[in-house]
C-alpha cells in the first residue's frame, strides 16, 4: 500500500472522529445536562435542584460561620467545625487542609511578618482545643499539646546525628520568649525556638505529656472537614455547647437538647454514615424560636 | 460494627446489581441489530457500522478519536472566556488546558485547579461531561476488543470501534446516568444553571453560594471512573455528596460498571464460572485493601491522630471515618479518583492502602473496561506462571499463551511501574517534586509517588497537599497520563489481534483450568507479588516509613 492510497483512510478516520466528538458534545454535553435540568424543575426535585435553600438564609447543606466582626465565636450560636474553605466557610472556595498525621513542626513567623509562618496540623489542633476549652469552660488539654496551645514537639540534636547523647534540645513550636513546656530533656535544658533558625538537623520528638487520652473537647471540634463546608457537628460537640447556648439565650438546657435532637440525622438505614447535628438548621431554628434579645 | 455493616450492605448491593447489569451489557454491547437512531448517528458521522476492523484499524480509530477529543477539549478550555455559560471564568493558560484536556480524555481527571474558580457550566457539561462518557466508553471498547480476541478464532476482525463507543455510551452509561442522576437530585444534589449568588447567613454574615449542573455531572463522574469535581472538594462538597445515603449511592456507582463488566465477560466467553472466578479475585483484593485501610484508619497511629483521638482531620461528619475509608478504597480500586475526604490527611498506612489499590494496576475492580483488561492480563500471568510451575501447557480459554503472547502481556505489565517510578524519580531529581510537597518527610514522598501513580494509572485522586499546578508537573503529568493510558492499549490490542488469529486448542488433562480455589489463589498471588515487587521500595520510603517510625 503506497503513501497516497493510505492518505484518504487516515484523513477519513480523523474526520469521522471530529464528527463523533461534535455529535457527542451535542447529545451528552448539552441535551443530557439540559434535559436533566428540565426534569429537575418538577415538584419534589425543584427545591433540591436549586441548592436546598434555607428560609433564614443560605443553604441547609452548606456550613456557615457563626463569628462576630472580630472573628470571635458568637456565644449564642452553636459553633461549627474549623474550616479551610477560604477564610472559613467560603462556599466559593471549598478546600481541605491536606496536612498529614506527622505534621507537627511549625514554621514560626519571623518578627514583623506575621504571614511568613505556617502552622503544623498539630499546633492547629492544640490551639483549637485550647480555644474551645476556654469558650466552654472545660479542660482543653490534649496529648502532644502544650498548655499554651501549640504542639509539644522537641527537636533533639544528638552527637551521633540521629542517635547518641542529646547535646541540645529545642521546643520547636514554642517561639521565644515562650517558656518551654519541659524544663529539661535527657538532662539538657530545653530552649524556646527562634523564628528563622535552622533546626533541620534535630530529631523531631513529639512528647505526649499527661493529658487524658479522651479529651473533653471532641475530635470534630478540633479538626477541619475535607471540603471546609461541613454543616454538621458530632452529637458530642453539640452536647458540649448546649449549656452555653442555653445560658446565652435564657432557655432551659432541656429545650436546647430537644432542638438538637430534632436536627440530628441518624444513620441511614440504621448503618450508613454517622450521627450528625446540622448546625446551620439548628441555629436558624434557635433564632426563630428563641431570638436573642438585643441589649 | 457499623463500619462493617455499612461496607457489607453497600458491597452486597453492588454484587446484587452486577448480575442483571452485566447480562444486559453482554446482550447490547456485542452483536445484535443497530437501532434506527444509531444508524442515523453513524450516517452523520460517516462511519460504516457493519465493517469490522482488525487490531490496527481498531487502535487507529481509538487513537484518532482520543486525539480529536483532546483538541476539542483544549480549545474549549482555552477559549472558555469567549463562550457562553462561562460564569465569568477566563480561558485556562495553555499548559493547564493541555494537562486538563489530557487528564479527562485519558479518564484520569487529575485536576491542577479548583473547579469552582476555573470551570464554568459549559466547560463542565460540554467538556468534562462529554469526555467522562467518552473516556469510560473507550476503556470498554479496548476491553471488548480483547475479549473478542479471546473468543474468536481464525480471524483478524475485532469489532468496530465506533459501534462499541456509541453503544456503550447510549445503551449503558446514559440510561444509568439519567436514573441515578434523578435519585441524587432528589437526595439534595443541585442541578441548575445559576451562577454565584451572595446570601445573608443565619448570623448575618455574607456567603457566596454556587450553582451548577452538579446532578447531571455526579453520576457520570462516578460511573465513568472519572472522579473530577465540579468543586475543588469533589465528593466531600455537600453539594456533590449531601448525605450518608448519597455517599452509599456514589460508592455503588463507582463499583457498578467495572463489576458488572466482569459478568459481561463471563457471558461473552460463555463461562459464567470464569466471571465468578475473576469476581472472587477482585473480592479478595478489595477485601484486603479495605481491611488494611479500615484497620489503619481506626488505629490511632500518628502523632496528630493521637492528639485528636482519631483520624478525623479531613473527614466529613456525615460520612464518618468508615464511610470515608470505604469511599477511598472504592475510588482508588475502581480508577475513579473521586474523594469524599482529604486523602492527604489519612493515616500513613490508610493512605498507603489507597496508593496500593492504584499500584495493583486498578484491578479491584478497576476502571470501566480497563479493570477487566488489567485483570485478564493478571490472569494470563498467573496461567503462564502456573503452567510452567506444574509443567502444563500455558493456555487460557483454549488459546495458547506462548512466548509471543507473553511478550505483549509483560510489556503491558511493565508500562505503569516504569512510568510511575521513572516520573517520580525525575521529579525528585530535578527538584520540582520536593518543592511541590505539602508535607515534610516521608509523607511528602508519599504525596509525590501518589501523584504520579494516580496520573499514570488514570485514577485522578490526589493527596491534594501536593501542588501539581506548576509548568513542570502539568507537562510531565500530561506525558505520564498519555503513556499510562495508551501504551498499554497498544500492547493489548496487538495481543487481541494475535489471539484472534489462533485456532483454539483442544482441552486435555494437561490443561491448567483457570478456575477453582487454587487458581483464585494463584491469580491473586500473581497480582499482589507483581505489584509488591515493583513498588515495595517506594512504599517503604513513603507510607511504611511514616507509619513505622
Amino acid at each position: 500500500m503506497n503513501f497516497l492510497s493510505r492518505m484518504p483512510s487516515w484523513i477519513g478516520r480523523h474526520l469521522a472522529a471530529i464528527r463523533v466528538v461534535v455529535v457527542l458534545t451535542v447529545l451528552v454535553g448539552l441535551v443530557y445536562p439540559l434535559g436533566m435540568t428540565a426534569i429537575a424543575q418538577v415538584p419534589g426535585l425543584r427545591n433540591q435542584a436549586h441548592g436546598s435553600e434555607l428560609a433564614a438564609g443560605g443553604s441547609k447543606l452548606i456550613g456557615q460561620s457563626f463569628l462576630d466582626k472580630e472573628g470571635a465565636p458568637i456565644p449564642s450560636y452553636f459553633q461549627p467545625r474549623p474550616s479551610n474553605a477560604g477564610t472559613g466557610y467560603d462556599a466559593s472556595a471549598s478546600a481541605a487542609g491536606n496536612l498529614g498525621p506527622e505534621s507537627t513542626v511549625d514554621v514560626l513567623p519571623v518578627k514583623g511578618q506575621p504571614d511568613s509562618g505556617k502552622q503544623s496540623l498539630l499546633t492547629q489542633v492544640c490551639a483549637r482545643s485550647k480555644a474551645v476549652g476556654e469558650l466552654e469552660h472545660v479542660d482543653g488539654s490534649r496529648p502532644y499539646c502544650t498548655s499554651d496551645g501549640v504542639g509539644a514537639v522537641l527537636g533533639v540534636f544528638r552527637d551521633g546525628g540521629t542517635t547518641g547523647r542529646a547535646t541540645r534540645v529545642v521546643s520547636l513550636d514554642q517561639a521565644c520568649p515562650a517558656r518551654p513546656f519541659l524544663a529539661s530533656y535527657e538532662g539538657v535544658t530545653v530552649e524556646c525556638a527562634r523564628p528563622g533558625a535552622d533546626y533541620s538537623k534535630a530529631v523531631v520528638t513529639p512528647v505526649r505529656g499527661d493529658a487524658p487520652a479522651h479529651p473533653k473537647v471532641p475530635a470534630d471540634a478540633v479538626t477541619a472537614s475535607a471540603g471546609g463546608l461541613d454543616p454538621h457537628i458530632s452529637p458530642a460537640y453539640a452536647t458540649l455547647q448546649t449549656p452555653r447556648v442555653a445560658r446565652e439565650r435564657g432557655m432551659s438546657e432541656a429545650a436546647v437538647r430537644r432542638l438538637v435532637g430534632e436536627y440530628t440525622s441518624g444513620r441511614g438505614l440504621g448503618v450508613l454514615g454517622e450521627l450528625a447535628v446540622n448546625v446551620v438548621q439548628l441555629n436558624a431554628a434557635l433564632d426563630r424560636m428563641h431570638p436573642v434579645k438585643v441589649a | 460494627m457499623y463500619a462493617w455493616l455499612q461496607a457489607s450492605l453497600i458491597l452486597a448491593v453492588v454484587v446484587g446489581l452486577h448480575v442483571p447489569l452485566g447480562d444486559y451489557m453482554a446482550r447490547v454491547l456485542d452483536g445484535g441489530p443497530h437501532r434506527r437512531a444509531e444508524r442515523a448517528l453513524y450516517k452523520v458521522c460517516g462511519v460504516d457500522p457493519d465493517r469490522e476492523q482488525d487490531w490496527r484499524h481498531y487502535l487507529f480509530a481509538l487513537l484518532a478519536f482520543s486525539l480529536m477529543s483532546i483538541a476539542a477539549l483544549f480549545a474549549l478550555f482555552t477559549l472558555q472566556g469567549k463562550l457562553p455559560w462561562s460564569t465569568g471564568h477566563e480561558g485556562m493558560p495553555w499548559r493547564l488546558a493541555l494537562h486538563t484536556a489530557v487528564s479527562f480524555i485519558t479518564n484520569t481527571s487529575w485536576q491542577n485547579y479548583a473547579g469552582e474558580s476555573t470551570t464554568g457550566h459549559l466547560a463542565v457539561m460540554a467538556g468534562l461531561g462529554v469526555q467522562a462518557f467518552a473516556s469510560a466508553a473507550v476503556g470498554i471498547c479496548a476491553a471488548l476488543a480483547l475479549v473478542r480476541g479471546l473468543v474468536r478464532r481464525d480471524t483478524d476482525r475485532l469489532g468496530n470501534f465506533w459501534v462499541d463507543l456509541i453503544r456503550t455510551i447510549f445503551r449503558v452509561i446514559v440510561p444509568l446516568s439519567i436514573v441515578s442522576g434523578i435519585v441524587l437530585i432528589a437526595l439534595g444534589v443541585p442541578q441548575n444553571l445559576g451562577g454565584a449568588h451572595t446570601v445573608t447567613t443565619v448570623a448575618g454574615g455574607q456567603q457566596t453560594l454556587l450553582g451548577g449542573p452538579v446532578g447531571s455531572w455526579e453520576p457520570i463522574k462516578l460511573m465513568s471512573g472519572d472522579g473530577g469535581g465540579v468543586f475543588n472538594a469533589s465528593s466531600a462538597h455537600p453539594f456533590e455528596n449531601p448525605s450518608a445515603y448519597t455517599n452509599a449511592i456514589e460508592i455503588v456507582l463507582m463499583l457498578l460498571i467495572p463489576t458488572a463488566f466482569i459478568r459481561t465477560y463471563g457471558r461473552l466467553i460463555g463461562s459464567l464460572r470464569q466471571s465468578w472466578t475473576l469476581l472472587a479475585v477482585v473480592g479478595i483484593l478489595f477485601g484486603l485493601l479495605l481491611a488494611v485501610g479500615s484497620l489503619a484508619q481506626s488505629a490511632h497511629n500518628g502523632t496528630v491522630t493521637e492528639a485528636v483521638g482519631g483520624q478525623y482531620e479531613g473527614t466529613e461528619t456525615r460520612f464518618g471515618i468508615p464511610g470515608s475509608t470505604l469511599f477511598g478504597v472504592a475510588a482508588t480500586g475502581s480508577a475513579d479518583g473521586a474523594a469524599n475526604a482529604s486523602y492527604d490527611s489519612f493515616s500513613s498506612i490508610g493512605g498507603g492502602a489507597l496508593l496500593s489499590a492504584m499500584m495493583l494496576g486498578e484491578i479491584a475492580p478497576g476502571g470501566t473496561g480497563s479493570g477487566l483488561y488489567g485483570l485478564i492480563v493478571a490472569v494470563m500471568i498467573a496461567v503462564f506462571v502456573g503452567g510452567l510451575m506444574v509443567g502444563r501447557t500455558p493456555e487460557y480459554l483454549r488459546k495458547r499463551i506462548g512466548f509471543p503472547e507473553m511478550r505483549f502481556v509483560v510489556l503491558y505489565a511493565l508500562v505503569a511501574p516504569t512510568t510511575i517510578l521513572g516520573c517520580s524519580a525525575l521529579a525528585v531529581a530535578l527538584g520540582d517534586g520536593p518543592s511541590s510537597m505539602g508535607n515534610p518527610g516521608p509523607h511528602g514522598l508519599t504525596e509525590l509517588v501518589y501523584a504520579y501513580t494516580s496520573n499514570v494509572n488514570s485514577n485522578g485522586s490526589a493527596m491534594a497537599g501536593f501542588n501539581g499546578a506548576t509548568d513542570f508537573h502539568n507537562l510531565l503529568m500530561a506525558a505520564a497520563m498519555l503513556i499510562g493510558r495508551y501504551v498499554p492499549m497498544v500492547f493489548l490490542l496487538a495481543l487481541a489481534g494475535r489471539l484472534a488469529r489462533q485456532q483454539p486448542g483442544v482441552v486435555t488433562v494437561g490443561t491448567l483450568q483457570a478456575r477453582g480455589v487454587n487458581f483464585v489463589a494463584l491469580a491473586t498471588g500473581a497480582a499482589l507479588i507483581l505489584a509488591l515487587l515493583n513498588f515495595l521500595p517506594a512504599l517503604s520510603l513513603g507510607p511504611l516509613a511514616e507509619g513505622l517510625l
